[in-house]
């Protein structure tokens, strides 16, 4: 006898089990975002674009209108799309090197502008697709194909942080939060609420998600978690950082 | 606020930027993206200013990959969206539009050619021929109009929206510098008044539930395997050769017993087809040829056209990017070429009369 897996009702059936590693984050992230979607009822509205690099695995990953563009050009695609059709509901997802080096400056004209669209970025500290080369977002001292050594920060600088850099230079309107795939039940409701801001029209709205990339990282089942857990964090914060109406959003957890 | 903006045909003395703006107006484009960059800018301007009064949208980005990338999405959306460009500006929206190449997105961009390469000037050159027609990491599933006039400039940026929807390739109208900024003379008009059926843009994402169901689109442009592509691309490259008879355009004059026939394309026709009137008055025997279509080339028609001369003498302000695509379509005939290559600037019929006599010696 075989047990049916829980799914959410927007993935696409058809095409599990999914094409991500073992271990990979992904699937958990796009598991709260699927359900984020069902809880919304919002299945027949959303556009959903897709980066390149493992996000692009996504790229029939739900039962909604989705479209993969290049390397950083989501951001852009999902805008186009938002201004010429307000009425759909679109999201752009993408990885920490979509959005923080080569997109970077779409991610920060979209936010500037106010965009309403949902930005959702996969933080697994390095550029997964391509073999594990040094992201933004990868940790000092962390070793990767292109910093075999360990990231130099007095040569390469510190991680990007995001979410803190996309809260300073949107407005109000804006929602920015960092959730993580260790605590599920809250990014979920990160997610929710992002596109929550999207649907009532309010600005740009933008989730980071610490996420595992235990390929690259060579790690085993208990030290991807430990990674994930102890390390990240710690350049990482999680939380809620910009809300809608509020002045001073605390970070809770 | 009007649905027609052009209400019968208007005489008017107008730079051609100002063209382009109402002749997509006139074509019932929805909305422009675009980022500034000499000499393009007042088609933005232009629209900026009109496009309000007929319910249309703008939105101007942070650079030309986002104009071309939110060009694409407003197509996706099911918009006639467009945007232009020019020089390093083209350069960068080759990624958007090898994007619109490979998922076949009926993209619209004008392109007002300034010198290269890089920064170079920002008036006028034609340059930017062999990145048009063939530059991104493809095939060059493309079409590209050059203009010589502005009521052509007018004329085919309304056919360029009809030419996009209706094969689906990406369309540029490849102008320049003194087309964007000179003022001349022509005609607006209405298309649909001309009997032009403008063709209605469909969504490809975003699209209403049929009966309360809703069939998802899921568009990639990346594939698994090499020969998942060379399907793909073959499919395309058999559906391109086989409309391209169809796209192809070119104008041509005093050709059946020309010795020399003068090839050129964009404004250098202007002086192509002054100096050949002026060599015919002194009973010189040349005449002209002029592709208007640079992608579908017009090859076929061009080997016919000089089948009886003797030489080819090809003219273009750049140093032999229109030589190229002639070269390759023209494989096999034996005729002499000569060339009258000044990159990035302009061509008078002073000096193409002197170069034909030259050669007529």
């Amino acid at each position: 006898m075989s047990v049916e897996p829980q799914m959410p009702k927007s993935w696409n059936r058809e095409t599990k089990p999914h094409k991500f590693c073992p271990g990979c984050g992904h699937g958990l992230v796009l598991k709260a975002l699927g359900e984020a979607i069902d809880e919304l009822g919002i299945q027949d509205k959303v556009v959903f674009g897709c980066d390149i690099g493992c996000s692009l695995l996504a790229w029939d990953f739900f039962n909604v209108d989705t479209v993969q563009t290049h390397h950083g050009r989501t951001t852009p695609v999902v805008t186009g799309i938002k201004r010429a059709n307000p009425d759909v509901i679109c999201i752009a997802y993408m990885g920490d090197g979509g959005g923080y080096a080569i997109g970077s400056q779409h991610l920060v004209n979209a936010a500037a502008r106010n965009e309403r669209i949902t930005a959702i970025l996969v933080n697994n500290t390095n550029y997964a697709m391509t073999g594990g080369q040094m992201a933004p977002t990868t940790l000092p001292g962390q070793k990767t194909e292109t910093s075999p050594y360990g990231r130099d920060v007095q040569l390469m600088g510190y991680p990007t942080q995001g979410p803190e850099m996309v809260a300073a230079i949107t407005r109000e309107g804006a929602y920015v939060a960092r959730g993580t795939v260790a605590n599920l039940r809250q990014l979920k409701k990160y997610l929710k609420k992002a596109l929550e801001n999207q649907m009532a029209g309010n600005g740009f709205s933008f989730v980071e998600a610490l996420s595992t990339c235990p390929t690259n990282w060579r790690t085993n089942a208990k030290e991807t978690w430990a990674f994930l857990e102890n390390e990240m964090p710690k350049y990482f914060k999680v939380g809620e950082i910009k809300v809608p109406g509020q002045k001073e959003a605390g970070q809770d957890g | 606020m009007g649905d027609t903006p052009i209400q019968g045909e208007k005489r008017v003395f107008m730079t051609g930027n100002e063209v382009v703006a109402w002749a997509a107006l006139a074509a019932k484009a929805d909305i422009m993206y675009g980022y500034p960059i000499t000499p393009q800018n007042e088609i933005m301007h232009y629209w900026t200013r009109m496009a309000p009064k007929y319910g249309k949208r703008f939105l101007q980005t942070e650079d030309e990959l986002s104009a071309g990338f939110t060009t694409v999405g407003g197509v996706l959306a099911g918009r006639k969206a467009f945007t232009a460009t020019a020089g390093p500006g083209n350069t960068l929206m080759q990624e958007p539009m090898s994007m619109a190449e490979m998922m076949r997105i009926p993209t619209v961009l004008v392109v007002q050619q300034r010198g290269g390469p890089s920064t170079a000037t920002v008036i006028y050159s034609q340059q930017e021929v062999t990145m048009t027609t063939y530059g991104g990491n493809g095939e060059g599933l493309r079409i590209v109009y050059s203009t010589s006039t502005h009521q052509e400039l007018f004329d085919y940026t309304i056919k360029a929206f009809n030419t996009a929807w209706k094969y689906r390739f990406p369309t540029f109208i490849l102008a320049d510098g003194y087309q964007a900024k000179m003022r001349e003379s022509l005609t607006l008009y209405n298309p649909e008044d001309r009997g032009i059926k403008l063709i209605d843009p469909e969504p490809l994402l975003g699209k209403e539930p049929v009966n309360g169901e809703k069939k998802p689109t899921h568009l990639r442009n990346t594939y698994n395997t090499e020969e998942e592509l060379y399907e793909v691309i073959t499919k395309y490259m058999d559906e391109y050769l086989k409309v391209a008879p169809e796209i192809m355009e070119y104008e041509e004059g005093n050709v059946d017993d020309a010795d020399i026939i003068v090839v050129s394309h964009g404004v250098v026709t202007r002086a192509a087809r002054g100096a050949v009137q002026e060599l015919r008055n002194a009973g010189l025997k040349v005449g002209y040829f002029r592709p208007i279509t640079l992608r579908p080339f017009p090859g076929e028609q061009l080997k016919k056209a000089v089948v009886n001369a003797k030489t080819m003498l090809i003219v273009e302000s750049a140093y032999g990017q229109l030589a190229k695509l002639v070269k390759d379509a023209i494989y096999g005939t034996t005729i002499n070429l000569e060339y009258l290559f000044k990159p990035g600037v302009g061509i008078t019929a002073e000096e193409i009369v002197a170069k034909c006599k030259e050669l007529l010696k």
